[in-house]
């Protein structure tokens, strides 16, 4: 029985997509069997992140609405056996298309089969967001270090306590800038953690290299020379229960030093 | 046997108290009531009005009867109800008396988009973070960062008061009164152990937390002590 964790943010654009593609990627390297689900039905991408887009042959509302078997819908990673697979979403329909039940139903019989669901959730908080969450036992809650981006967090995770069946959730701080932090130009690691008072998984700095193998659909963690790379890689050992500190990435200085004692050090 | 009378009158500096006999029936009260303030008070006409305190006893008055009463009073030209005092109360104002004077604790984060609110005064152990509100009908005491709104006395207490380890609010209201943030604040400032409350001038003011002791000693509840 696997567990299900699902990427969200609140704000757009902060890089659940990116996340939930260098995670799957991160986790099937490990030896999972990692099954992504996108559920940013109307704007899908995960696929395109990943590569995959041309093997698309049905999506996740036709799942749903039984035209098709779940595992007809599911598109196969050909880089990794049999480890990886991506449920994509619908490009055409709407998003009332789907009900939570129905999308936790989906969830539950996936479990079955991976050892992790990875739901990449789209911005907001409304049915996108609680068909979402809906079959999630865990969840992952991205930033980037701005304020606007911080407060739609601390909305979200106000939500995500609320959800019973969901584990406290943890943050990534993702598109880290060394030099604008050092200033004091951006929120620094420290201050956004203390703010939203929940435990820190991981931080990437923010990384041309990201974008440039987002756009050939080879997520960074397939390539093990960045930095960013590197980052996703440690947060799915951490997700695997290892404890390792924060990478000095992050060369980040004493700011994330003091942090990594403070999080992970002493587990 | 002299009957005592079911109602007394007195006149103090501050107006006039009228002493309601708590046996009697209530039709017998209201009768004699009418009848002796017709009877005595009727020579003041051009005089300034007289506020009067009605005290019933152990009699339980309802809000209705209460209002019967002030419009019998009313009605006597220059008499005016300032408060009416029963040493009784039902259950259900007991509890409510109760629940407004209990403080409450709350040990969690109040998020962006959250409203947490009590009835009395509220113990947050945790953050009120930037577009979080905190509203209790007594004082608001925060271990943690006031970085969202508090509304303090938000039923209409004057007297109540705001505390937060750290205070960095967006806005405080207390009663009726807010005021908000600067538009710019110095991040250097630590702002730690600060209280909010209304002056003479009904302006909310922020000061150190200690300056309470003197003016609001009503916060402390220990009776006798030392
Ligand atoms: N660490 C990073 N460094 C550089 N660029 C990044 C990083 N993370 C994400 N990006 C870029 O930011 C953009 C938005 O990322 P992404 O699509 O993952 O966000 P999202 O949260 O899924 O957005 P949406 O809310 O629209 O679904 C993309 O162009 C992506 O390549
Ligand atoms: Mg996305």
């Amino acid at each position: 029985m696997g567990e299900a964790i699902v990427i969200t943010s609140g704000k757009g654009g902060v890089g659940k997509t990116t996340t939930s593609a260098n995670l799957g990627t991160a986790l099937a390297l490990q030896g999972k069997k990692v099954c992504l689900v996108d559920t940013d039905i109307g704007l899908r991408n995960l696929d395109v992140v990943m590569g995959l887009e041309n093997r698309i042959i049905y999506d996740l509302v036709d799942v749903i609405q039984g035209r098709c078997k779940i595992h007809q819908a599911l598109v196969k990673d050909k880089r990794f056996e049999d480890l990886l697979y991506l449920l994509p979403a619908a490009q055409t329909t709407d998003k009332s298309a789907v009900q939570p039940e129905q999308m936790k139903e989906l969830i539950d019989q996936l479990k079955q089969d991976y050892d992790y669901i990875i739901i990449d959730c789209p911005a907001g908080i409304e049915q996108g967001y609680k068909n979402a969450v809906a079959g999630a036992d865990k969840a992952i809650v991205v930033t980037t270090p701005e304020v606007s981006a911080v407060r739609d967090a601390d909305r979200i995770i106000g939500l995500l306590e609320k959800e019973e069946n969901i584990e406290p959730p943890k943050l990534i701080i993702n598109r880290i800038r060394n030099h604008m932090m050092k200033s004091g130009d951006m929120l620094d690691v420290d201050e956004i953690t203390t703010h939203l008072s929940i435990d820190l998984i991981g931080i990437v700095a923010d990384d041309d290299e990201v974008i440039k193998a987002s756009n050939h659909g080879e997520p960074i963690a397939l390539n093990p020379n960045s930095k960013a790379s590197i980052a996703y890689r440690n947060i799915a050992r951490r997700i695997l229960g290892e404890s390792i500190p924060l990478q000095p990435l992050e060369e980040n200085g004493k700011g994330v030093f003091s942090k990594l004692k403070k999080f992970f050090g002493v587990r | 046997m002299k009957k005592r009378p079911n109602v007394t009158i007195k006149g103090t500096k501050d107006g006039l108290t009228l002493h309601l006999d708590d046996l009697c029936s209530y039709q017998d009260l209201k009768r004699e009531l009418d009848s002796k303030l017709s009877a005595g008070y009727r020579a003041h006409e051009d005089r300034q009005l007289i506020p009067v305190r009605v005290q019933s006893g152990n009699r339980y008055l309802s809000p209705e009867q209460k209002e019967e009463l002030r419009a019998l009073i009313r009605q006597k030209k220059n008499l005016v109800v300032d408060s009416i005092e029963s040493n009784v109360l039902t259950l259900e104002e007991a509890d409510k008396l109760h629940e407004e004077r209990q403080i409450i604790t709350v040990a969690r984060m109040v998020r962006s988009g959250q409203i947490l609110e009590v009835p009395g005064d509220l113990l947050l152990i945790g953050d009120v973070n930037p577009g979080g509100t905190v509203m209790a009908a007594g004082n608001i005491f925060i271990m943690g960062s006031l970085k969202g709104i508090a509304h303090a006395g938000c039923k209409g207490d004057d007297q109540a008061v705001i505390a937060a380890s750290s205070m960095k609010p967006a806005q405080l209201r207390i009663s009726d009164c807010y005021n908000r943030a600067p538009d710019h604040i110095k991040s250097e400032e630590k702002h730690e152990m600060e209280c909010a409350y209304i002056d003479q001038n009904r302006h909310i003011v922020v000061d150190r937390l200690q300056s309470l002791i003197h003016l609001r000693p009503d916060l402390t509840r220990l009776e006798g002590g030392r």
